[in-house]
């Protein structure tokens, strides 16, 4: 196993706030990886950078081994990294199948593939998808007349859709009733055995991370705390005492 | 659908009437060339305001351009423009038919082109802007052009241009008179833009109709719903807008080529680049009609048109009242227009499915399987960790 992104060393201020401070990290190709921290930890400004949404102050990403601290998100979304958001973001208007097609990845590119028709085998893969996230029934219904939680569910098959090499889930449970939880996590699971998709999770459920991921890093005060396997975290003091507050 | 059981009556009955309305009507062909301009104005904002979400105030721009590109290139060939277009000259101008319609033809071509590259320059730098900045930047392209166009003598500044006189009709093609038998020059005038105009209309509808059902049509709805989800699928997004609005402004460029004919006189403020009139009038044709559908900007220019025309003829003075009334009406109470209201009110008539509370999934053995399979591990690590 190779190691697909590489951190090193990375620091991003907002004005006086130090919201990540020479953050290195790695996240092995193949692997569920989470990312784990108190609110206001950096989390997902360590995401943001990754992925190209804001430039980073200092340090260097790599992906694949190619530096893509300099490039912007949708460059980097067509080297097949991909990020979900925290508050859901689909296509309102678009019914489920209209949002599976227009994310659908751009790495080809041409002029030409601009004025494509809608093919039948992306349909196919989409409807497949949708049934995936079990949302098939729902698949003609607009996207923003679905709740919260389909919405999420749409959003990470619409991020399948797209064929990424890694996906980075910013809280995929955040605000889903706990019954749907299991069903997302065995989604998670099956998309990285199945598609080959690693992942890169920031998660505040506990119980979920510690189920779902191999090796977790913990953030705190925009700083790394500490890392490894889920269980050696678990009773790690230090992440218990950010988690808890003593100082 | 509604939509597949109507499109074919509809079409057979809007192309009967344009092609027998110079024949039937011919007091109005004017009027009825102007609607042909008003569903290409209504149809291209759409592409920008109501498809792609970019309520662009000043898309008129184009029409303009596109009208001094075609007047320069009508006269440029045969006169030296500077010298035409000077108010206290005395040069004698005549074209003779094939000069006329080589230099219109060129016109418009050149016109069309133009916009577009126009478009692709400035698409560089209003794309930057979102919101109510794009508009408030559109807007101020158009009026900026119309300023710096009346401050640039070559072209007639303020005093504008006036076009080459129609062929009178003893001078023109037999074939193309031949349905109109020993008509007048004005009205052959009348009756050859109408028909371009005709053309153009059909043209604009039906390649945005083909535009729309295409990837590209896709992905304008998508960055209209959401950009920064779009981006973040790997979609070049500036890419998509600055087609979007070339598209726009190829049409729209026509538009003005043929209007500056029709009128047989440009200057730029309230013919090329009338900001207030036909700038807004674009917005609210699309907004009654229904923005962000195919048929909406059409059943809205038709509407206003008539609207328009008949305040003009018999509520003369209070037209423009009744136009902010309607303008006002319309924004305020009623933004999702006609065919934004059907669809509302009877969605099984644009295919449009809502939530009927069917849940569940497709039966698929395998994936059920794989399910069954992922849970029972998940159950496993969970067993472990709470050992």
């Amino acid at each position: 196993m190779s190691t697909l992104i590489e951190v090193d060393n990375v620091s991003k201020s907002f004005g006086g706030v130090v919201a990540n401070n020479a953050i290195g990290l790695g996240v092995e190709e193949g692997s569920i990886t989470g990312l784990i921290g108190p609110n206001g930890s950096g989390k997902t400004t360590l995401f943001n950078s990754i992925v190209g949404f804001h430039p980073i102050d200092s340090g260097s990403i790599r992906f694949e081994g190619v530096e893509i601290s300099k490039m912007r998100v949708p460059q980097i979304a067509r080297l097949g990294m991909l990020r979900t958001f925290q508050q859901t973001r689909i296509f309102r208007k678009l019914n489920c199948v209209e949002n599976m097609h227009a994310a659908l990845s751009h790495r080809e590119g041409t002029f030409r593939s601009m004025f494509t028709h809608k093919s039948g085998e992306a349909e196919e893969r989409a409807e497949g998808l949708l049934d995936f996230v079990g949302l098939y029934q729902k698949r003609k219904l607009r996207a923003g007349d679905l709740s919260f939680g389909q919405q999420k569910l749409l959003e990470f098959a619409m991020a399948l859709m797209n064929e990424p090499k890694v996906l980075l889930l910013d809280e995929p449970t955040a605000g889903i009733n706990p019954t749907l939880i299991n069903g997302l996590i065995d989604r998670l699971r099956l998309a990285n055995e199945r598609f080959g998709v690693t992942l890169f999770v920031i998660e505040h459920n506990m119980r979920v991370i510690m189920n779902l991921a191999e090796h977790i890093y913990c953030l705190a005060h925009g700083e790394l705390l500490a890392d490894g396997p889920p269980d050696a975290l678990q009773n790690d003091q230090r992440v218990i005492d950010a988690y808890l507050g003593a100082h | 659908m509604i939509g597949d059981r109507i499109e074919k009556p509809v079409y057979v009955f809007l192309a009967v009437f344009g092609v027998i309305a110079p024949m039937v009507f011919p007091a109005y062909v004017q009027q009825i060339a102007m609607l042909w301009i008003m569903i290409v104005f209504a149809l291209t904002w759409d592409t920008m305001g109501g498809q792609m979400g970019y309520n662009s105030l000043g898309n008129i721009f184009f029409f303009g351009a596109g009208m001094y590109i075609a007047a320069v290139c009508q006269i440029w060939p045969w006169y030296d423009v500077g010298e035409y277009t000077d108010p206290s000259g005395i040069l004698n101008t005549s074209f003779t038919p094939d000069q006329y319609f080589l230099g219109l033809g060129l016109g418009v071509v050149l016109a069309a082109l133009g916009s577009v590259v126009l478009a692709a320059i400035f698409g560089l730098i209003v794309f930057g802007l979102r919101g109510p900045y794009f508009a408030i930047g559109t807007l101020g392209l158009a009026i900026a052009a119309g300023e710096l166009i009346g401050a640039w003598d070559w072209v007639g500044g303020g005093g504008g241009i006036r076009l080459p006189v129609f062929p009178s009709g003893t001078d023109a093609d037999p074939l193309f008179r031949l349905p109109f038998g020993d008509l007048q020059s004005a009205d052959l005038q009348g009756v050859f833009f109408y028909w371009t105009c005709f053309v153009l209309a059909v043209l604009t509808f039906l390649f945005l109709r083909w535009l729309y059902r295409t990837r590209f049509g896709l992905m304008l709805n998508a960055i209209r719903d959401d950009e920064a989800k779009a981006e973040a699928l790997g979609v070049r997004t500036q890419l998509y807008k600055t087609v979007a609005w070339s598209i726009s402004a190829f049409f729209l460029g026509i538009s003005g080529a043929l209007f500056g004919n029709i009128i047989g006189f440009m200057e730029p403020l309230e013919v090329a680049f009338p900001t207030v009139t036909f700038g807004i009038f674009m917005v609210l044709m699309a907004l009654l009609g229904g923005k962000g559908t195919l048929w909406g900007p059409v059943i809205g220019a038709t509407l206003f048109h008539i609207i328009k025309e008949v305040t003009w003829t018999h509520l003369l003075g209070w037209q423009w009242v009744v136009l902010g009334l309607l303008i006002v009406v319309t924004v305020v109470f009623f933004q999702q227009g006609i065919v934004g209201w059907l669809q509302e009110k009877r969605p099984e008539w644009f295919g449009i499915e809502v939530d009927r509370g069917t849940a569940g999934q497709r039966a698929d053995a395998e994936t059920a399987d794989a399910l069954e399979a992922a849970r029972d591990a998940a159950g496993d690590v969970a067993g472990d960790a709470a050992r």
